[in-house]
């Protein structure tokens, strides 16, 4: 933590993103006027996340050097958007919305469904790293119940028992690969 | 985009989500609808911005996001003479439980926004605009990307507009998560790259915005609707509704019904006909209570429901508030309680924590809630949560306080009943909800 707060030590100016992901993140940067470079610090650290998996210490130290802000702001931003992780996830992390408008179309069941098949309460991980667990709030697709989300990006909608089984299969599947 | 077995249709009277099918959403389809006409109109007719807002007023357009304030008359705040930079601002970060209409703009007819954003910024003089996109809606927000590098090739964004002198620069932004950024002032906080903590109002965006500077934040329907009034006229939308309920309106239906989905409607609709717009009640169930306005709107028993119409005085007349839109139905197999409950702890979720009455009070009504629902009630209980919520609403400085308190004491004050049962009886009056 203490390295972490000194700016411009430097770990904060070891490249810690693909040259892609930097390219994507300047993208963000140019929209917002040039004084305004903080402005893309969510965008940032999406970004950062999506090549990581989680936000580190050290990659939030970095986005906070590239934007040319305090270490601590940054932390603040990642610790208050509910998307961002700042701890290990499992390789997928499922997010399911169990809100009431949800669960007026099943979405508790659902969720009971998933906790029972992976084994896990929400926020927990499988033992063997796949699959970590969130209970999530209005993802704006309540039409769509039950909905989870796969790694923040990817929505799946009406999410029976039967479906969700299925995705279960397809993403471990894919994790063999 | 995934689409099992997406239902596009909005009802006959739709504008604003006329004629999609969920695949005729870029620039082409949209100019076939006559799309960007009213834009071109006002650049070529060199119409004066005042006149535009005019317009608007006339239209009766209120606000989409949920307050429901005039949006014309907002327009008319932003500093006309101010020379520096002034911004534009669409709030898409649905995230009031039960609402999900704007998603369906911005994925299915993303250039009308685009289009609305343009005549307002052309109206208030503002040369830079930003589209903030719930997080949790990528494919919606590439989907938004897309069609903006559309308008900007076609010139329709950007510097000198079709040739007009007049130069806007739309983009779009994404929050990550946080229910608080979709009000208006956190909205602001994030899009400078900070925690999303509602400021203190006045002053107001119109005069201290984004950076410092004036801004006006519309709703992404109310941005929406601006294309047609301006093709057609406000007093032709305002004729569409009631008087002071101008237009057309997207209500999400969701719960209980057989076919949840969003339809637009002209307001003033009974809402027995919205009822039956999402096929009616589910597997024949009967109707017991509906939140007509998205969560933070007090709750409504099916007899006053059933009475009322869909336009945003009527349903205040009603005790509610039209709100963002969001029918929430509930059939007579549901639990009061248990229906709170999950509210509660929503809003005890997603409180900022900058106001003690809202951060110690959510979490305060949430936790008595669950004791009453786990059989753990007291008798002082129910008083105790109207005066917990009474000391939330109104003493914070944003409406999450009062969007936390309403419901309570609106389940409450109609389904006192089935709380009380749950204090007296350690158990449920309607054991079958599921
Ligand atoms: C807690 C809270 C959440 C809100 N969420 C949204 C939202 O998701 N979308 C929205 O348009 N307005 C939301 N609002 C209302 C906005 O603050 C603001 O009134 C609105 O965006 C103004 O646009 P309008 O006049 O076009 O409705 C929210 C307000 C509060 C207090
Ligand atoms: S309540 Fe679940 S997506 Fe809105």
């Amino acid at each position: 933590m203490c390295r972490a707060l000194r700016t411009g030590s430097l770990v904060n100016r070891l490249i810690m993103l693909s040259s892609d992901a930097l390219k994507r993140i300047d993208r963000e940067i140019a929209k917002y006027p040039p004084e305004h470079r903080q402005s893309a610090v969510i965008a940032a650290l999406a970004i950062a996340q999506d090549e990581h998996a989680w936000l580190s210490t050290e990659t939030m130290d970095f986005v906070a050097h590239y934007l040319g802000m305090p270490p601590i702001a940054v932390y603040e931003v990642a610790t208050f958007y509910e998307m961002f992780d700042t701890e290990p996830t499992g390789k997928y992390k499922l997010t399911i919305c169990t809100n009431l408008p949800c669960a007026l179309s099943s979405a508790a069941q659902a969720a009971a469904h998933l906790k029972q098949k992976l084994g896990i309460d929400f926020g927990e991980t499988t033992a063997d790293g796949l699959f970590t667990l969130k209970e999530g709030e209005c993802f704006g697709a309540c039409g769509d119940a039950p909905v989870v989300l796969v790694n923040n990006k990817r929505m799946c909608s009406w999410m029976k028992p039967e479906q969700l089984d299925g995705l279960i299969a397809e993403l471990s599947a894919e994790a063999k690969r | 985009m995934n689409a099992p077995s997406e239902f596009l249709d909005y009802g006959p009277d739709a504008l604003i989500l006329a004629g999609l099918n969920g695949r005729n959403w870029g620039l082409g389809d949209y100019i076939a609808r006559g799309g960007y006409e009213a834009l071109k109109k006002i650049l070529a007719e060199k119409v004066a911005p005042a006149n535009v807002i005019a317009e608007v007023k006339k239209s009766g357009l209120r606000g989409r996001g949920g307050a429901g304030f005039p949006t014309g008359l907002k327009w008319s705040f932003m500093p006309q003479q101010y020379s520096g930079d002034k911004y534009l601002v669409c709030n898409s970060d649905e995230g009031e439980p039960g609402t999900f209409k704007d998603r369906d703009i911005l994925r299915y007819n993303p250039h009308i926004l685009i289009e609305g954003m343009a005549i307002a910024a052309y109206a208030m003089g503002c040369k830079r605009g930003y589209n903030y996109v719930h997080g949790e809606i990528w494919d919606t927000y590439e989907r938004c990307e897309e069609a903006l590098e559309e308008a900007y090739q076609a010139g329709l964004l950007g510097d000198n507009i079709l040739g007009s002198g007049f130069s806007f620069h739309l983009y779009n932004c994404h929050g990550y998560g946080a229910y608080i950024c979709g009000e208006e002032t956190a909205l602001l906080e994030s899009l400078e790259g900070k925690k999303g903590m509602p400021r203190f109002k006045p002053p107001f965006p119109a005069s201290v915005g984004m950076y410092g500077k004036p801004t006006t934040i519309n709703n992404t329907e109310t941005f929406a609707a601006v294309p047609w009034i301006i093709r057609k006229g406000g007093e032709a939308f305002l004729n569409l509704g009631r008087p002071n309920n101008g237009g057309t309106k997207i209500f999400s239906v969701t719960g209980d019904v057989e076919r949840p989905g969003n339809f637009e409607v002209k307001l003033g609709l009974p809402f027995a006909s919205l009822l039956d717009m999402a096929g009616g009640m589910r597997g024949g169930h009967k109707l017991k209570a509906c939140i007509p306005g998205g969560s933070s709107m007090p709750v409504l028993p099916a007899d006053i429901m059933m009475a009322t119409d869909m336009d945003y005085d009527s349903i205040a007349k009603a005790g509610s508030m039209l709100g963002s839109g969001a029918v929430i139905i509930m059939d007579e197999t549901r639990c009061m309680v248990r229906s709170l409950l999950r509210l509660s702890y929503f809003y005890f979720e997603e409180s900022c924590g900058q106001c003690t009455p809202c951060r110690e009070g959510t979490g305060w009504l949430w936790r008595v809630v669950n004791r009453i629902e786990h059989g753990q009630g007291r008798n002082e209980d129910l008083d105790l949560l109207i005066s917990v919520s009474d000391n939330i609403a109104g003493r914070t400085i944003c409406a999450l306080g009062d969007a936390a308190a309403l419901p309570v004491k609106s389940f409450i004050k109609h389904f006192r009943d089935e709380f009380q049962y749950h204090i007296d009886h350690k158990q449920c009056l309607v054991p079958a909800y599921v």
